[in-house]
C-alpha cells in the first residue's frame, strides 16, 4: 500500500440520469485523517455523489480510486470490506431485529463469519461484546435488547451511526448524521465525529446543513452545485467566497461580494 | 446439552415447551403408543412433513423468499431414490445412491434458479419457480418409460425395512420389532437430525444474516454481506432439506408418483402449515404439520362420528358430512390465521412476553 496516494480519490466521477446529469465530472482527493465536508442545495448531488462512491450507483463516466487501487466497478459488499463506510441520510436498519443484533451483525461480516452455518451465532461472545461496546459508545446500551422498528427516531438514528462505527473503515462517510435528531442528542453524535477525527487514520466525509457544525468540525469544504464541483478549501474561505453565498446561502452574487 | 441441541433456541413458551414434548415422545414412541398401521403411516407422515416444512420456513421465514418449488426439490430426492430402487435392485447401496442422486441434483437445480432469478424482485422470483415446478411436473409425467407417468412408480425395498424382517423372536414390550418398525424409526431419526441441523443452522451466524438479507438486503450490503449469494444459499440448503424428506417419503411409502410428491395440493399444505405453525420459527413447522396432518388424517372419521350423531337433523348432518372435510379444514385455516396472525407459535410467545 503505497502511503503517498490520496486514501479516496474521484476522477472526472459522472452519473446520468437520461438527459440530466446528477453529478458532472467531479474530480477531488481526499487526505489521510481529515473530515471534509460537503455542501450545497438540496438536488446538488451530495447524496449521489455518496452513492457513487460506496457503489449504491454505477458511474456512467469516470472513476473512484480507494489507496490507488480502482474500485469503480467493484459492488456494494466488495468496497465495504476494502474500508468504505456510509452512514445513511434516511435511517435503513434492520427493522425487526434488535439493536444489539443489528451491530453484532456489522461485527460478524468484519470478522468474516457470514458464511459459518455450524456454530451457535450468539457462542462468539466477542463479537457481542464488541457491538455492546460500540453501543455504550453511542448511548443505547439500554435499549439493546430492544427491537429496533419501536424505537424513537432520535435513537435509529444514533444506532445508524453506531452500525458505521463497528465496520471501522477507512472511509467513513456520513449523509446528515444530526437530521431530525433533538437539540440534547445532537452533541452525542458530533462528539462521536470529533473522537473519529482524532483517529488519524481514518479520512471523513460528512455531508451536513448546519454551518456552526461545519465550522467546528470540517479542515476542509467542497461545495457542489447542480452536481458540479464549484468551490473547494478552507471552511473560512469556502463559506465567504461569492459562490457559495449564492449558490448555497441563495444570496445574490452582489450582494455576497459587497458584503 | 440439550440447549446445545436446539442451538440455544428456547421455545420461550410454557405452553410450546409441553406441546413440543408431547409431539416428541409421541413420535419417538409411535409403534408402542399407537398399534396398527394407519397411526404408524400418519406418524410417519408427520416426521417427513416436519423436516419438508422446516427447510421451507428457511426460506419463507427466515429468508423472505417466496418459491413455489419445493415440492419439485422434494420430488427430486424421491424420484433418484425411487429409480435408484426400481433399477439397482432392492439394496441400501442402490438407495443411497439414487438418493445422493436426487439430493445433488436438487442442489445444482437450485442453485441455477438462484443465481439466475434471485436478482430480480420477490414476486417474479415466486413465479419462475412456480413456472420452473410446473415444467419439472410435465417432464415427469411425460418420461412415462423412467418415471412411470401419472402411475408413478412401485419398487422393493431391502428386506430389513418390510413386515417381513423380524429383529427380535419376542416381541419388545408387546411389539414385533419387524422391518415396518425399523423403517418408521429411519425415518423418525433422520427426521430429527434434519430438523435439528435446521435449527442449528438458522441460529448459525449464516442464519442471523439471512434474518438481515429478509429484513433490509440494500443495508445487508452495506456492511459487506453479498445479499443474492445468501439467497441463494439458503435456497440450495432448502431445496437439499427438502430432497432428503423425499427420500424419506420414498423409502417409507415404497411408491413414488406425482400425486405424493410433485402436486401443487403438496404445496399449498405446506404453505398453510408453515403459516398456521408460525412462519420464521421453525418450531412452527413441528406444530403446523402435526397439526395439519392430524386433521387430515382424522376429520373425516370424526366427522364421521358427528354425522351419525346428527342424523336426524337433515342440514346440519349433510354439513358435518365426512365428505365435507376439506371445506371444515379450510374454515380451520381462515379462524387460524384470522386469530393467529403470527401462527400458533407467534402467539404463544406473545402471550408469555404480554404476562412478563
Amino acid at each position: 500500500m503505497a502511503r503517498e496516494h490520496p486514501i479516496l480519490e474521484t476522477h472526472e466521477l459522472t452519473i446520468r440520469f437520461g438527459g440530466h446529469v446528477a453529478v458532472d465530472h467531479v474530480s477531488c482527493a481526499f487526505e489521510r485523517g481529515t473530515l471534509t465536508a460537503i455542501v450545497g442545495p438540496n438536488g446538488a448531488g451530495k447524496t449521489t455523489y455518496f452513492n457513487l462512491i460506496s457503489g449504491q450507483l454505477r458511474a456512467s463516466h469516470g472513476k473512484v480510486v480507494l489507496n490507488g487501487q480502482d474500485i469503480t466497478r467493484m459492488s456494494v459488499p466488495e468496497r465495504t470490506l476494502k474500508g468504505i463506510g456510509r452512514a445513511f441520510q434516511l435511517t435503513n436498519l434492520f427493522p425487526t431485529l434488535t439493536v444489539r443484533e443489528n451491530v453484532r451483525l456489522v461485527a460478524q461480516a468484519r470478522a468474516n463469519l457470514g458464511l459459518d452455518l455450524f456454530s451457535m451465532a450468539d457462542s462468539h461472545v466477542e463479537l457481542i461484546e464488541r457491538a455492546e461496546h460500540v453501543l455504550a459508545e453511542v448511548r443505547l446500551l439500554d435499549k439493546a435488547s430492544q427491537t429496533v422498528s419501536a424505537l424513537p427516531h432520535g435513537d435509529q438514528r444514533k444506532l445508524e451511526v453506531a452500525l458505521l462505527i463497528a465496520l471501522g473503515p477507512q472511509v467513513l462517510m456520513f449523509d446528515e448524521p444530526t437530521a431530525g435528531m433533538s437539540v440534547d442528542e445532537v452533541p452525542v453524535i458530533l462528539n462521536l465525529i470529533q473522537e473519529l477525527k482524532a483517529d488519524k487514520d481514518r479520512t471523513i466525509l460528512l455531508v451536513e446543513h448546519k454551518m456552526d457544525v461545519i465550522r467546528t468540525l470540517a479542515d476542509r469544504i467542497i461545495v457542489l452545485h447542480n452536481g458540479a464541483l464549484v468551490a473547494d478549501g478552507e471552511p473560512a474561505t469556502v463559506i465567504n467566497s461569492a459562490v457559495v453565498q449564492e449558490a448555497y446561502l441563495g444570496k445574490r452574487v452582489t450582494e455576497a461580494a459587497h458584503g | 446439552m440439550l440447549m446445545k441441541l436446539l442451538s440455544g433456541d428456547r421455545p420461550a413458551s410454557p405452553v410450546l415447551t409441553v406441546l413440543l414434548l408431547v409431539i416428541l415422545i409421541g413420535l419417538a414412541f409411535a409403534p408402542f403408543l399407537f398399534p396398527g398401521s394407519k397411526p404408524l403411516e400418519t406418524a410417519a407422515r408427520i416426521c417427513i412433513f416436519i423436516v419438508l416444512v422446516a427447510s421451507y420456513d428457511l426460506l419463507i421465514g427466515y429468508t423472505g423468499i417466496v418459491s413455489f418449488a419445493h415440492t419439485m426439490f422434494f420430488g427430486l430426492g424421491a424420484y433418484g431414490t425411487a429409480l435408484g430402487l426400481t433399477l439397482g435392485g432392492a439394496s441400501f447401496a442402490a438407495a443411497g445412491l439414487g438418493a445422493l442422486c436426487g439430493v445433488g441434483l436438487a442442489a445444482l437445480l437450485a442453485l441455477a434458479i438462484g443465481l439466475f432469478s434471485l436478482r430480480v424482485k420477490a414476486i417474479f422470483f415466486a413465479m419462475v419457480t412456480l413456472a420452473i415446478a410446473s415444467a419439472f411436473a410435465v417432464l415427469v409425467s411425460q418420461l412415462s418409460f423412467l418415471t412411470g407417468g401419472e402411475d408413478g412408480l412401485n419398487y422393493k425395498i431391502p428386506r430389513e425395512l418390510t413386515p417381513a424382517f423380524k429383529l427380535f423372536a419376542e416381541p419388545v414390550l408387546g411389539l414385533r420389532i419387524d422391518g415396518k418398525v425399523l423403517s418408521y424409526y429411519l425415518v423418525f431419526g433422520v427426521a430429527l437430525a434434519l430438523f435439528l441441523a435446521l435449527v442449528r443452522i438458522v441460529n448459525s451466524p449464516f442464519g442471523r444474516v439471512l434474518k438481515a438479507v429478509r429484513d433490509n438486503g440494500f443495508r445487508a450490503e452495506a456492511i459487506g454481506y453479498k445479499a443474492v449469494h445468501y439467497r441463494t444459499a439458503a435456497t440450495v440448503l432448502s431445496a437439499m432439506m427438502a430432497a432428503m424428506a423425499g427420500v424419506l417419503l420414498a423409502l417409507w411409502l415404497r411408491y413414488t408418483g406425482p400425486a405424493t410428491t410433485l402436486s401443487m395440493e403438496i404445496m399449498v399444505d405446506i404453505l398453510l402449515m408453515v403459516v398456521i405453525g408460525g412462519m420464521g420459527t421453525m418450531y412452527g413447522a413441528v406444530i403446523g404439520a402435526t397439526l395439519f396432518i392430524l386433521a387430515q388424517t382424522y376429520l373425516q372419521a370424526l366427522m364421521g362420528l358427528a354425522e351419525g350423531a346428527t342424523a336426524g337433523i337433515p342440514l346440519l348432518s349433510a354439513l358435518v358430512a365426512p365428505d365435507r372435510w376439506l371445506l371444515w379444514l379450510g374454515v380451520l385455516f381462515v379462524l387460524s390465521v384470522y386469530f393467529f396472525p403470527t401462527g400458533i407459535v407467534g402467539r404463544l410467545r406473545a402471550g408469555k412476553a404480554g404476562a412478563a
